[in-house]
């Protein structure tokens, strides 16, 4: 049976299913929801130093301070004291030994965050402090890793270099980055009658809280609800590092009986989480005479800080992205996470992605520096082509690669060539400043590289009024996920925004769902969602073919009305009649994303569904003076299938290059020689401000490219277009070059001091000390 | 004098007794007033979730709404004020700063959201909004993680100076409360808003440990940061006197109090230079608090007003109850933190003379963001040419370099008596190394410093060679939009 496609808010550009209630400071986050008479809220107590042991703890004093409730230490917990999304390698609360600068100690709950933090005073607390390990570097020395290596390889590496024309080798760095979401983690948790437990939480994963809040207070998993109302961010940051949160208020909310909110400050939250994990990388890249690679034999390390958290996944998925956009006949990749004294790094917009990918793209302008070629033709010769140029690393085919089209059309609505052209102008006619254009391309394969992971689920409620409330397994993060659920959802039942309400998301009404992650939210949930609403639709079908007096097949839900024989009904009557005929007016759906698998032993698989394109072009004044620069103008094109809602997806396209123009130039987190984090807050870790964005931003997205297999041709979004940030550091890199010609030697992030030094060494041939 | 913080809260009066002096007014908000619409992200100014406005009267432009971070403000510092929160906004309709944002989907996870309204806000009701980098600078002061910015900027840039007919340009036009005296007492501690310097002074006298405190824009720092409680506090804002601004006898008299937007204003046609520097000082929210005294009487190594006053030859006026006294600027930073001023003293006035036209001065900060962020290194450098066109004066101020804001005496006297050439600056440069010791820090290495120091020296010639006291430079744009790539 098809339904005509009928006018419906997808496709269309709308407004933000929350705008008026962000607007109008309506929206209520975990923080904002009104407290319970007695709620206690808490302040953590952290270890001061990066590695040692706990030589003695003494909370008796703490405990009887004015305001106080409860100090709870790992002494004290009920069930287990283990946490962690993969490997439960994680103590709630630090046992003796002491892990990373900002670990968890103890948790003091109270009246009042000032009652807290004066009995957090006088908790009595030695530590013997040993030597920590802070870097990459230290931990590869001290063979401090988390699990095992993982590899991939094709071809013969060592011949290929052999006989390469070109032979590029050296290293490379990119650095930490935090998420910075604007709104600090934060869970509510109120204890109910005969144990049970409702635990509102900032997270993307509400069924790891459920399920751990329940482990740890030892209890079944029925006994616990997590809901999330909305997040104000999350980038990753609250995949697994939520939890912690709101397992440690349950438990509080266990001890004392009462309600108890936990919420880090912003202070709290940059010293106790993690970031986005620094990479080092080691290559040797081989070239034929053109600039074809022939061979690409790289090892990577990640710098996972103290516990394994999703570290093992994020590299993986840096692996299987540094090929980006390229075709390699022969490589060997290795990759490594290492341990070290620091937060433990966790999942950030991207998963390792951007690592990968930056630690190529600077190799193929390293070779255009060389070569004096100009980059975006290197990179384009470089695409991924016909078999036997269409096989990746891993062994999946790359098929519908949209890039050579991508490439084409924003070469010429960017006037890539004209401009560089008109640089080369400027650079000769100019000392002191320096302008550079770069294009990026990005490839980014759209699964979770879990392959179990790709399900979702769906409960949609139907009223006799013909009103709607829409569950799916989600979180909303401001990503517009609930925009284009509602959309999906109207669409198929064919009623007006209006009618429905998108619920917050619970574990008590879609169960064991997965992060919304890895760019799949909309991917999964939305065939939920089509699933629950045409099981609706089609057992109200018949009850309007009798009432509009026609066959079931003409008849067409559309816009809050059901047409059929010239006559139309409200969706509210017929909904009525079937209420009366004893129709069940709610429904489940499910998917799984089909045929998607990886063998981590051999290295081959197809762990993605497809992959998501995109280009951009940038352009940049860098200042040889200062090394402070700006960005001029960017254009980008951006494949997203057909656009489930295209207001949204821009969204998604210039937040994400944005936030990554912040990891590559402005974002610096800085530790002091002992581990301590020095950059605690917006003053210190400078995220991009709005001057930081060029006025001059031209973002399009990519037309008549529906995705077949996918939620209304569209594709997934949230993730791929943070790497497109990466044609800023082409930029910088070209402008760079002006000052003196050589191969560009410019650190991550381009902060002015990395470009002033990168200046520096084109007019001396020296980086300075 | 009262003894209860009296304001009007969304156009409600309200009075509060039995809180803490020094309650922000974003805790007060939230936790006492449950309006949870207003968001903490930082509780240190520069992320801008928890913006309000307040109604200031006596600016340039004539009153309007002032974006401010609620989450340094502290209570008693609203006392005799009119603030409104982004609940106030909406009546039987939405604002036209709300339909405008929301309309470019300048809102994804919202938690910014109503900082940015209220931001837009005080846009709404500017008239000096004209160009588009002002834009930028009001809306700096807003993070956001999500967006991107470009639909802010688009929402902001419809709004701006639409000032839309009804309630709030009513209350603009209205003549709004009176101000009182305050001496507002919680526990063991005390706050005070005296009205004239007989009871300023008086004050003074009876609690010689009170701090004195303007924008708070420093001192809530201490309150938020480092749970600071202060036994006595004594605001200046009650004082007309050390609110003016004016220009005499070729002197820029800069009232203890003058806000840095105000000076910001005025100073763009009178002191370029001065100008140059606020503008990237901090974001709007804190240029609206900020006071001149507050950033010379904190005596940050890198505070940004010093280093050009330094090379402006400005004078502090001191007054205590003996009267008031003069301190050239150069000798008013004796150490790390520390003033000129003696116990009881304040800062009541800067007087910088105007430069006169011919004299080159530049102002520069280098920072990591251009916007909202803390000086690696700021400078204000100012030469004099005699008839023969050599260096008769020279005065290079940095901040920075050392732990206090200081002249680079042996740049100077390397300039001084010298050509003025691009070449005698690049070799006058060269004695930042023994003017200045720099340190390493999280912001930049001591490298990087005496580099950048050592380059804005060398450079101050060809930057002053168009135009010897030169505004910044526009926004470049790009260059294919340059006829033939022309710089
Ligand atoms: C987000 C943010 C960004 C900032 N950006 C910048 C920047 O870009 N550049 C920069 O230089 N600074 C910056 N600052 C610091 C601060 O805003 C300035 O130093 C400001 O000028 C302080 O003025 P205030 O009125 O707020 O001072 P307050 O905080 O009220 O007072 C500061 C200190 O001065 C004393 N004091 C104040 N007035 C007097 C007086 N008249 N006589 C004697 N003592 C007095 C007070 O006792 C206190 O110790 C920033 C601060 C924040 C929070
Ligand atoms: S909370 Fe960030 S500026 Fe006030
Ligand atoms: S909308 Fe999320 S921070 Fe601005």
């Amino acid at each position: 049976m098809t339904v005509k496609p009928s006018p419906s808010p997808l496709h269309q550009p709308g407004p933000h299913e929350s705008g008026y209630r962000h607007a109008s400071g309506e929206a209520r986050y975990v923080d904002d929801l009104p407290m319970l008479p007695g709620t206690l809220v808490c302040t953590i107590f952290t270890s001061p130093i990066a590695r040692g042991k706990i030589s003695s703890l003494d909370v008796s004093r703490a405990r009887t301070s004015p305001g106080v409730a409860a100090v709870l230490t790992a002494a004290e917990l009920p069930g287990s004291n283990r946490i962690g999304p993969i490997f439960h390698d994680e103590p709630l609360l630090a046992e003796a030994q002491l892990d990373y600068v900002g670990q968890p100690i103890a948790l003091v709950v109270g009246e009042s965050y000032a009652a807290c933090r004066a009995a957090a005073a006088q908790i009595e607390f030695e530590c013997e402090a040993h030597k920590p390990i802070l870097n990459i570097a230290e931990a590869i020395a001290a063979e401090s890793f988390h699990g095992e290596p993982h590899t991939i390889a094709r071809g013969d590496v060592e011949q290929a270099l052999a006989g390469a024309a070109h032979v590029l080798e050296g290293q490379f760095e990119s650095g930490a980055q935090d998420h910075f979401y604007l709104e600090t983690q934060a869970a509510l948790a109120l204890p109910l009658e005969d144990g049970n437990f409702h635990v509102y939480a900032s997270t993307q994963h509400p069924s790891e809280v459920q399920h751990m809040v329940a482990e740890i207070l030892g209890i079944g998993q029925q006994r616990v609800v997590c809901e999330v109302p909305r997040m104000g961010g999350g980038f990753g940051g609250k995949e697994s590092q939520a939890t912690g949160v709101a397992v440690l208020a349950a438990v509080a909310a266990q001890t004392t009986g009462r309600p108890v909110k936990v919420w880090l400050n912003r202070e709290q939250d940059m010293l106790i989480t993690g970031n986005r994990h620094p990479f080092a990388t080691r290559y040797r890249a081989g070239f034929d005479e053109d600039g074809r690679f022939v061979a690409l034999d790289i090892e990577i390390f990640s710098d996972g800080g103290f516990s394994s958290d999703l570290s093992l996944p994020v590299l993986d998925r840096a692996l299987f992205h540094l090929d980006n956009a390229y075709y390699l006949p022969n490589l060997r990749f290795v990759g490594r996470a290492c341990k070290t004294n620091l937060a433990s790094n966790t999942a950030f917009r991207g998963f390792g992605g951007p690592q990968g990918m930056l630690a190529t793209e600077v190799i193929l302008d390293r070779l255009s520096e060389q070569l004096g070629r100009d980059p975006a033709d290197l990179r384009a010769l470089n695409f991924y082509g016909d078999a036997p140029r269409n096989r990746t690393p891993y062994g999946q085919e790359v098929r519908d690669n949209r890039l050579p089209r991508v490439f084409s059309e924003l070469m010429a609505t960017s006037e890539y060539r004209a401009r560089r052209d008109a640089i080369a102008t400027f650079n000769r006619n100019s000392v002191w400043r320096k302008r550079g254009i770069g294009f990026a391309p990005v490839k980014f394969g759209i699964s979770f590289t879990k392959s179990v992971l790709n399900q979702a689920g769906a409960l949609v409620l139907v009223y006799t009024d013909g009103s709607v409330q829409l569950n799916h397994g989600g979180t909303e993060m401001g990503q517009g996920l609930h925009t284009k659920m509602l959309a999906v959802c109207c669409h198929e039942l064919g009623v007006v925004p209006e009618q429905v309400r998108v619920m917050q998301t619970a574990t008590d009404k879609v169960p064991n769902t997965s992060a919304t992650a890895a760019s799949s939210g909309s991917d999964l949930n939305g065939q939920a969602v089509r699933q629950a609403c045409a099981t609706i639709r089609e057992r109200l079908r018949p009850v309007a073919a009798t009432m509009l007096g026609c066959d079931g097949q003409q008849i067409v839900f559309t816009q809050g009305m059901v047409r059929g024989n010239g006559r139309q009904l409200p969706f509210s009557e017929v909904v009525g009649q079937a209420y009366l005929e004893q129709v069940s007016l709610s429904a489940t759906g499910y998917y799984r994303t089909p045929g998607i698998h990886y063998d981590h032993a051999s290295g081959q698989g197809e762990p993605f569904y497809y992959f998501a394109y995109g280009a951009a072009v940038c352009e940049v004044e860098v200042d040889g003076a200062t090394g402070e620069h700006r960005l001029l103008r960017v254009d980008i094109l951006h494949d997203v299938g057909t656009s489930l809602v295209p207001t949204i997806d821009i969204g998604q396209v210039e937040g994400g290059f944005v936030q990554g123009v912040g990891w590559l130039t402005c974002e610096q987190m800085v530790n002091d020689s002992k581990g301590r984090p020095l950059t605690l807050g917006p003053s210190t870790y400078k995220v991009p401000a709005i001057g930081d964005v060029p006025v001059d931003m031209h973002v399009k997205l990519l037309e008549r490219a529906p995705q077949a297999g996918v939620i209304h041709g569209s594709k997934a979004v949230g993730e791929p277009p943070f790497m497109l940030a990466i044609g800023v550091v082409h930029a910088l890199r070209h402008a760079i070059h002006g000052f003196g010609g050589r191969v560009v030697e410019l650190a991550i992030p381009a902060t002015p001091e990395a470009i002033l030094r990168a200046v520096e060494h084109q007019k001396t041939g020296a980086l300075p000390g | 004098m009262q003894g209860a913080i009296q304001f009007e809260l969304n156009g409600e009066p309200v009075v509060v007794e039995g809180l803490s002096p020094t309650t922000t007014l974003l805790n007060y908000l939230r936790d006492t007033r449950r309006l949870v619409g207003t968001k903490e992200g930082c509780a240190e100014g520069d992320c801008g979730a928890c913006t309000v406005v307040v109604v200031e009267r006596g600016g340039p432009q004539g009153p309007g709404f002032r974006a401010v971070n609620s989450c340094l403000l502290l209570l008693p510092l609203c006392h005799g004020k009119q603030v409104f929160t982004v609940e106030a906004l909406r009546d039987s309709d939405y604002h036209p700063v709300q339909h405008a944002l929301v309309a470019a989907l300048g809102s994804q996870c919202g938690y910014c959201t109503p900082g940015v309204i209220m931001s837009m806000f005080e846009a709404c009701y500017r008239t000096d909004l004209d160009a588009g980098w002002k834009l930028d600078d009001q809306m700096c002061g807003n993070l956001c993680r999500c967006t991107g910015y470009r639909p802010i900027r688009d929402a902001t840039t419809q709004i701006a100076g639409t000032r839309p007919p009804g309630r709030f340009l009513k209350v603009l036009s209205s003549t709004g409360p009176t101000p009182q005296a305050l001496d507002y007492r919680h526990q063991q501690q005390r706050f005070s808003v005296p009205t004239s310097f007989t009871e300023l002074f008086d004050v003074l006298r009876e609690c010689p440990d009170a701090r004195l405190v303007c924008g708070a824009t420093d001192l809530g720092l201490d309150v938020t940061k480092k749970h600071v409680t202060f036994a006595s506090l004594v605001s200046l804002h009650g004082l007309p006197e050390l609110a003016k601004l004016e220009v005499r006898d070729n002197h820029l008299l800069i009232g203890a109090t003058v806000n840095l937007a105000d000076l910001e204003d005025v100073c763009t046609t009178t002191c370029p230079p001065l100008a140059r520097m606020l503008r990237f000082f901090g974001a709007r929210q804190i240029k609206n608090r900020a006071t001149i005294g507050g950033n010379l009487c904190n005596a940050s190594p890198i505070g940004d007003l010093a280093p050009v006053l330094l090379a402006l030859g400005a004078r502090v006026v001191a007054r205590s109850h003996r009267g008031e006294r003069v301190i050239p600027i150069a000798e008013f930073f004796v150490g790390y933190r520390q003033t000129a001023l003696e116990p009881g003293e304040i800062l009541a006035r800067v007087d910088c003379p105007l430069p006169p036209k011919n004299a080159r001065v530049g102002a520069y900060k280098v920072s990591r963001r251009r916007e909202l962020d803390i000086s690696a290194v700021a400078a204000g450098m100012y030469v004099e040419l005699d008839d023969a066109g050599l260096v008769s004066c020279a005065r290079i101020g940095f901040g920075g370099m050392a732990a206090t804001p200081a002249r680079a005496a042996n740049v100077e006297a390397a300039l001084i008596g010298q050509p003025w050439t691009a070449e005698t600056c690049t070799r006058a440069s060269q004695a930042v190394t023994t003017d200045f010791q720099p340190i390493d820090d999280h912001r930049s290495s001591a490298w990087f410093r005496r580099k950048v120091a050592q380059n804005l020296v060398a450079g101050f010639y060809a930057d002053t060679l168009d135009s010897p006291q030169p505004n910044l430079p526009d926004r470049p744009v790009s260059t294919l939009l340059h006829a033939g790539g022309q710089p």
